[in-house]
C-alpha cells in the first residue's frame, strides 16, 4: 500500500482501538456438542465495531474482497442502525452473506487489506457481515418479485448445487430464465452441506439459502449424476439452451502410503459426509455409523483438516492430533479455525509427515509412522518446501486416521462429455468468459479453480450468470 | 421420491421390488447399480439393477434382508416410496463375444449375474451357468437362468437340490474335464469370488468379479468403497464394480466390509425390537 492512500486519521483517530471479540461457546463446552461455535454480535457489539471503521475515502478493504462488496458503506449503515439498507448493499455483490460471513478466510481477504491491519486490529468485517446477514434472514426482506411474463423463457441447466451453482441459478432466475439444478446427492448445498460442519455453518442456514433460490423459481433435481443419469449432450437434446457446470472438486486425494486402506483410515470427505450429511453422530437414531476412535490422527493443515479434527473431538475422541508437514505459519486453514481448534485441545504435530500406517492383526489401523521435516527453499506456491530429516522416524498411536490432504474435480463429467477439456488433475479449462471448450457450456467454482473458497465460487457464479444472460439474449435458440 | 410398483418374495428372505425410476431405467446397462436411501434417517446403500423396463420407466432390484436397511426395505409395500435413488452407477459390464463363458452366481449374487448372463448370451456366447445357495429355498432366478443357459448347474451346501456342495466344485470339474473356458464371471459372497479366482488363476482363465464394498455416495466422492486391485487403490463405485478377479485383494475387501459389523448388529437388533413392538400393538 502506498503511503498516499493511508489516511492520516490512522494515527490521530480517537476511536476505540480494540476489536470487539466474537462471543463464542466456551471451548470445554463446545468440544462436546455440534452447535455453532460463534454466537454472533448483538447490536451493541456490532455498532461498537462499526464505529471503529475509519470510512476511508479509498477503502483498501474492498480491494481485498473477491466480489468487491462496498464494505465501508455497509459498515456505516450498521453504525447508523439501518440494517435493511446494509443488507441490500451486501447483496448487490454477495448472494450468500449468511454463509460467507461465517466461512470466508477474511484474514487473507478484506481484513488483511484494512488499513487498521497494520496496528494488528483490522475491522472485524466478517463478523459484521454475519451480523447483518442474520438480520436479513430474520426479517424476510428477501422476497424478490421475479418477472417471468413470457419474455425470455430460455431454459438453463446447472450441474451441482454448491455455492457457484446456487448463485448462477438464483441470478439467472432473477433475469427471467427457467433454471433447473441437477445435483448428484440427495440434498442440495455442495460442500456447504456435506463438508463444512454444523458447528461452523449450521445446516439450517444452508437450507434457508437453498429455499431462497427455489423461491426465485429455480427447480432443483436431486439424485441426478450428470455423466451417468443424464449426459451434457442429453441435456441439450432435452432442450436446455445453456449449461453451467459447478460440480466442485469432490474427489479426495490419498497419500498412496502402505496401510492406507486399513480399517479406520478415512478420507476427510467420508468422515465429514458420514457426520454432516448422514448424521452419524445421531447413530442409531440415524442409520449411518461412524468409527469414533479414541486417538485420532488427522493428516493435513487446511480447513478440511481442522473440520475433521474438531468433528472427531465432538464425536467423543479422547485425543486428536493434526499432523502437518510445514509449520504453524504455513497452515492454509483460516486462522480463526486454527485458534478454535487449539482452544478446544486439538494437538498439532508440525513439521511432520506420515510415512506409513500400521495395522493390527484384524486389519484395523493402530498407529502412524511419521518422519520429521525441515523447511527448505520456497516452492512454486511461495511456501517453504518441507524436506524429510533423515532417520527421524517415530510412531504415534491412532485408531482412527483421517486423510485431509486435498481434493480434485471428479472426472466423471469430463469422461462422459466429448470435447470438454480438462487438465491432468481434472480441472476444467475455461476462458476469461468462463466458457469451457464446449459450445454453450460455462463452468466455475472449484471445478475450474481447484479447491478454493466459497466466495470465489460464488463470485464466479455471479459472473457466469451475467455472461450467460448476455449470450442468450444475443443468440438464437440452440440448433438441436 | 420413487414409487414401488411391485413386490415379490423370491426366497425366504430375498425380495424383489420394481421401482418407478424413468431416467435410470432408460440409461441402465448390465453391471450397473443404484445407491438408495429409504427415508430421512436412512443410510445410503448400493443395490445392483437386475432389470430395467424403459417403456414403463421401471427398474428391478433384488435384495436379501441382512442388516437394518435391507430389513426396512423388506417392510415396504407396493405403493410405498423410497426417498432417494441415484443411478445408474458404475461402469457397465463389458459385453462382447468371448466364446464359451461360465457364469457363477452365489446366493443373492445370482441377481447380479442374471442381467450379465442375459447380455452375454444375446451377443452370441455359449453360456454355462452355475448357481448356488445354502439350501434350495434360497435359490433365486432358477427358471430365468436355466432358460437362457446352454448348460445349467445348481449346487446347494446341504444337498437339498442339485449338486451337494459348492459352485466351485462344478467349476473345478469343468476345468478338469478340459472344457474350453474363455471367461468366468463370478458374482456372489466375497469368499466365493476369492475361491473362484484362486481356482482359475493357475489356468490363466480370465475371471471377472463384481465387488460389493460399503458405499456412501457412489459417485467417487468419499473413497469409502476403495480396495486394492493390482498395485493401486480403486474406488469400486466409479472404477468398478467389475474387476479382474486375479488382481483383487479379497482379504482387504473382506476386512473393509466388516468395519461396521458391531454397529450393524446393534442397529438391526434395535430395529427388530421396534418392529416387534409395533406388531405387538397391532395384534
Ligand atoms: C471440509 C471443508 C471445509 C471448507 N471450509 C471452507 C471455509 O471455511 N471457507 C471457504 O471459503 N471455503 C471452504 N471450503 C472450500 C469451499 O467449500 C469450496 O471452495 C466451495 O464449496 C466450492 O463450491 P462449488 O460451488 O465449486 O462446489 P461444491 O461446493 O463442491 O459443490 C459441488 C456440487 O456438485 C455436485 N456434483 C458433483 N459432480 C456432479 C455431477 N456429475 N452431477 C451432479 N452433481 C454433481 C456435488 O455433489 C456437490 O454437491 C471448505 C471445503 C471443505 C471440503
Ligand atoms: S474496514 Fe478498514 S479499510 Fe475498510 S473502510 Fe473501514 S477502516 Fe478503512
Ligand atoms: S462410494 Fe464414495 S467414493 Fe465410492
Amino acid at each position: 500500500m502506498s503511503s498516499l492512500t493511508k489516511p492520516k486519521s490512522e494515527f490521530t483517530n480517537p476511536k476505540p482501538s480494540n476489536r470487539q471479540a466474537m462471543p463464542k461457546q466456551p471451548p470445554k463446552e463446545r468440544g462436546h456438542n455440534f452447535n455453532e461455535v460463534a454466537l454472533g454480535y448483538n447490536i451493541d457489539l456490532a455498532q461498537a465495531e462499526a464505529d471503529r471503521c475509519l470510512q476511508c475515502p479509498k477503502p483498501t478493504c474492498r480491494e481485498g474482497c473477491p466480489v468487491e462488496i462496498d464494505i465501508p458503506t455497509f459498515i456505516r449503515l450498521v453504525k447508523e442502525g439501518n440494517l435493511d439498507e446494509a443488507i441490500r448493499i451486501i447483496r448487490e455483490k454477495n448472494n450468500l452473506p449468511a454463509i460467507t460471513g461465517r466461512v470466508c478466510p477474511v484474514e487473507n481477504q478484506c481484513e488483511s487489506h484494512c488499513v487498521l491491519c497494520k496496528a494488528g486490529k483490522p475491522i472485524a468485517i466478517g463478523a459484521l457481515e454475519r451480523f447483518v446477514a442474520n438480520h436479513d434472514n430474520k426479517k424476510e426482506l428477501r422476497k424478490v418479485v421475479v418477472d417471468k411474463n413470457g419474455k425470455v423463457r430460455k431454459i438453463v441447466a446447472v450441474v451441482g448445487s454448491g455455492p457457484a451453482s446456487l448463485t448462477v441459478a438464483g441470478d439467472l432466475s432473477k433475469f427471467g430464465y427457467d433454471v433447473t439444478v441437477f445435483e448428484a446427492l440427495h440434498e442440495a448445498g455442495g460442500v456447504l452441506l456435506y463438508g463444512i460442519p454444523e458447528f461452523r455453518l449450521p445446516k439450517s442456514i444452508v437450507r434457508d439459502e437453498v429455499e431462497y433460490v427455489k423461491s426465485l423459481g429455480v427447480k432443483i433435481e436431486t439424485n441426478v449424476l450428470v455423466g451417468r443419469t443424464v449426459t451434457i449432450d442429453e441435456l441439450f437434446s432435452m432442450g436446455f439452451e445453456a449449461i453451467f457446470i459447478g460440480a466442485g472438486a469432490g474427489t479426495p486425494y490419498f497419500l498412496n502410503l502402505p496401510g492406507e486402506n486399513l480399517n479406520g483410515v478415512y478420507s476427510a470427505n467420508e468422515f465429514l459426509t458420514r457426520t454432516n450429511m448422514m448424521k452419524a453422530y445421531k447413530f442409531p437414531e440415524y442409520d449411518t455409523p461412524i468409527k469414533i476412535g479414541k486417538k485420532v490422527a488427522v493428516i493435513g493443515g487446511g480447513n478440511v483438516a481442522m473440520d475433521s479434527a474438531r468433528t472427531a473431538l465432538r464425536l467423543g475422541a479422547d485425543e486428536v492430533t493434526i499432523i502437518y508437514r510445514r509449520s504453524r505459519d504455513e497452515l492454509p486453514a483460516r486462522r480463526e479455525e486454527v485458534e478454535n481448534a487449539e482452544e478446544e485441545g486439538i494437538r498439532f504435530l508440525f513439521l511432520t509427515s506420515p510415512t506409513r500406517f500400521l495395522g493390527n492383526e484384524k486389519g484395523w489401523v493402530k498407529g502412524v509412522e511419521c518422519i520429521k521435516m525441515q523447511l527448505g527453499e520456497p516452492d512454486e506456491s511461495g511456501r517453504r518446501r518441507p524436506i524429510p530429516v533423515k532417520e527421524s522416524e517415530f510412531l504415534i498411536d491412532a485408531d482412527v486416521v483421517i486423510i485431509a490432504i486435498g481434493q480434485r474435480p471428479n472426472p466423471l463429467i469430463t469422461q462422459a462429455t466429448p470435447g470438454l477439456k480438462a487438465d491432468s488433475q481434472g480441472i476444467l479449462k475455461i476462458d476469461e468468459n468462463l466458457k469451457t471448450s464446449r459450445d454453450r457450456v460455462w463452468a466455475g467454482g472449484d471445478i475450474t479453480s481447484g479447491e478454493a473458497t466459497v466466495i470465489n465460487a460464488m463470485g464466479m457464479g455471479k459472473k457466469a450468470a451475467k455472461l450467460i444472460h448476455k449470450f442468450l439474449s444475443e443468440n438464437q435458440a440452440h440448433a438441436i | 421420491m420413487f414409487n414401488i410398483t411391485e413386490k415379490k418374495l423370491l426366497a425366504s428372505n430375498i425380495k424383489l421390488i420394481k421401482v418407478y425410476a424413468p431416467l435410470i431405467s432408460k440409461k441402465n446397462k448390465p453391471g450397473q447399480f443404484v445407491v438408495l436411501r429409504i427415508d430421512e434417517s436412512g443410510e445410503r446403500i448400493p443395490l445392483t439393477i437386475v432389470d430395467s423396463d424403459p417403456k414403463e420407466g421401471l427398474i428391478t432390484l433384488i435384495f436379501q434382508e441382512a442388516g437394518k436397511t435391507t430389513a426396512k426395505l423388506g417392510q415396504l409395500k407396493e405403493g410405498d416410496v423410497i426417498h432417494d435413488i441415484l443411478g445408474p452407477l458404475g461402469n457397465p459390464s463389458e459385453i462382447k463375444t468371448y466364446g464359451q463363458v461360465v457364469i457363477i452366481g452365489g446366493g443373492v449374487g445370482t441377481a447380479v449375474a442374471y442381467p450379465e448372463a442375459k447380455a452375454l448370451k444375446t451377443v452370441g456366447n455359449r453360456v454355462i451357468t452355475i448357481i448356488g445357495a445354502r439350501n434350495k429355498d434360497l435359490l433365486i432366478l432358477e427358471d430365468e437362468m436355466k432358460t437362457l443357459s446352454d448348460e445349467f448347474y445348481i449346487t446347494t451346501d446341504d444337498g437339498s437340490k442339485g449338486h451337494h456342495g459348492f459352485v466351485t466344485d462344478v467349476l473345478k470339474k469343468l476345468i478338469e474335464e478340459k472344457r474350453k473356458i474363455d471367461l468366468v464371471v463370478a458374482i456372489g459372497p466375497t469368499v466365493m469370488m476369492r475361491a473362484i479366482a484362486g481356482i482359475t488363476r493357475p489356468y490363466n482363465i480370465k475371471t471377472l468379479v463384481s465387488l460389493n464394498p460399503i458405499m456412501i455416495d457412489g459417485t467417487g466422492m468419499c473413497g469409502g468403497c476403495r480396495v486394492t486391485v493390482g498395485n493401486s487403490t480403486k474406488f469400486v463405485c466409479v472404477d468398478g464394480p467389475e474387476f479382474d478377479g486375479h488382481l483383487v485383494d479379497f482379504d482387504q475387501l473382506l476386512t473393509r466390509q466388516r468395519i461396521y459389523l458391531d454397529d450393524e448388529i446393534k442397529a438391526l437388533k434395535l430395529y427388530e425390537k421396534d418392529i416387534g413392538e409395533k406388531r405387538g400393538c397391532q395384534a
